[in-house]
């Protein structure tokens, strides 16, 4: 299996989510609770934003990451 | 990636101990996000906790810190607010460290009325030491010392809170973090005891014994259990049993301890005995 790094930075033109995957428990919360299922878990169970485009930046996966392994933030410049 | 968390932690104590999917990451969060939004002194805040899961939250936050003995966090905290009331005193306990080992300490914290904020992380449970049920625990939920079920009647901390004294009331969920934080800032802001009890989870001890073994059963469960005040009232008594109301229950004004101790102090000069 392929170490990943140990931030992950996904990105499209709005929206900017970056997961701290030392942090990551795997817990799924942020995957179970996304209300637009932006996130998928990937091998180890940590979130892949894989609809990134769907993301509506209400950072809920971000409030209720027990671990502060995950963040959403405006893309800058672009952010309404 | 530097977030508003990370200027309020001890970082090289990360990752935290908690287990995965633990509520106790989600009150600290929401604890950092109030503070941040009352833009509070780092230096001015003291943190104090007794034992328990719930308080190693003393030992990752940036703030002044102190990690006392089981149940006798208030008190320790009583003492930090006499020697020095400029300072702002946020005390977190666990369900068992605040209703059981240090009940007694608790009632009589809101007696007083002293200017602190307690901030309750109730997972119904011993989670630290295997299980054990606690003064929290639903009735006939199960627990290690509880393979049948509890028959214990457990305590509302809302209804003690209200009827022992404290200044400010409020019951929030892992579940809504924003609403949590709302409240704690409310709470921390109070002049007066203010109480701020959080459900969080226990998947690994409490979740196992009752039929939710993963976090996201466990927060899904909390979602179903927490209702608002309004949809409270309205229940019947047997519903009221599985359910929790979540919100302000009391936000009152009345003159807290270090002002009435200062007043005393005053009264004493006048009369001589400083003399």
């Amino acid at each position: 299996m392929k170490q990943k790094k140990i931030l992950e930075v996904y990105q499209n033109n709005l929206v900017k989510i970056s997961v701290r995957r030392e942090w990551c428990k795997s817990c799924g919360i942020c995957i179970e609770f996304c209300p637009k299922d932006v996130l998928v878990p990937d091998d180890q169970g940590k979130p892949i934003p894989k609809n990134i485009d769907a993301c509506i930046k209400c950072g809920l996966c971000e409030l209720r990451c027990p671990d502060f392994a995950i963040t959403v933030e405006g893309v800058e410049g672009k952010d309404e | 990636m530097k977030t508003v968390i990370d200027s309020y932690i001890r970082e090289e104590m990360f990752p935290h101990i908690w287990c995965p999917g633990c509520g106790n990451g989600i009150v600290l969060g929401a604890i950092i996000r109030a503070i941040d939004d009352l833009k509070w002194d780092k230096d001015k805040i003291v943190a104090v906790s007794g034992i328990g899961c719930s308080s190693r939250i003393t030992g990752y936050v940036d703030f002044c810190t102190m990690n006392t003995i089981h149940g006798r966090a208030l008190p320790f905290a009583t003492g930090i607010k006499m020697a020095n009331p400029d300072l702002k005193v946020i005390v977190v306990m666990g369900d068992g460290d605040c209703s059981a080992i240090g009940g007694n300490h608790f009632i009589h914290a809101a007696r007083r009325n002293i200017d602190l904020t307690a901030i309750i992380i109730n997972n119904m449970i011993y989670g630290m030491t295997g299980g054990q049920y606690s003064p929290l625990t639903p009735t006939g939920k199960f627990g290690s010392t509880a393979p049948y079920g509890n028959i214990d009647q457990s305590f509302d901390l809302v209804e003690l809170a209200t009827a022992a004294g404290a200044s400010y009331v409020a019951r929030g969920t892992v579940y809504n973090p924003r609403q949590s934080a709302s409240l704690i800032k409310k709470a921390l802001d109070k002049k007066g005891f203010s109480v701020v009890e959080i459900i969080s989870d226990c998947p690994v001890s409490y979740g196992k014994m009752n039929k939710m073994k993963s976090p996201v059963d466990m927060l899904k469960w909390i979602k179903d259990i927490a209702v608002s005040k309004k949809v409270w009232e309205g229940l019947s008594p047997d519903e009221k049993k599985e359910k929790y109301a979540v919100g302000e229950f009391l936000n009152k004004d009345r003159p807290d301890y270090t002002a009435r101790y200062k007043e005393i102090i005053k009264k004493a000069q006048e009369m001589g005995g400083n003399k």
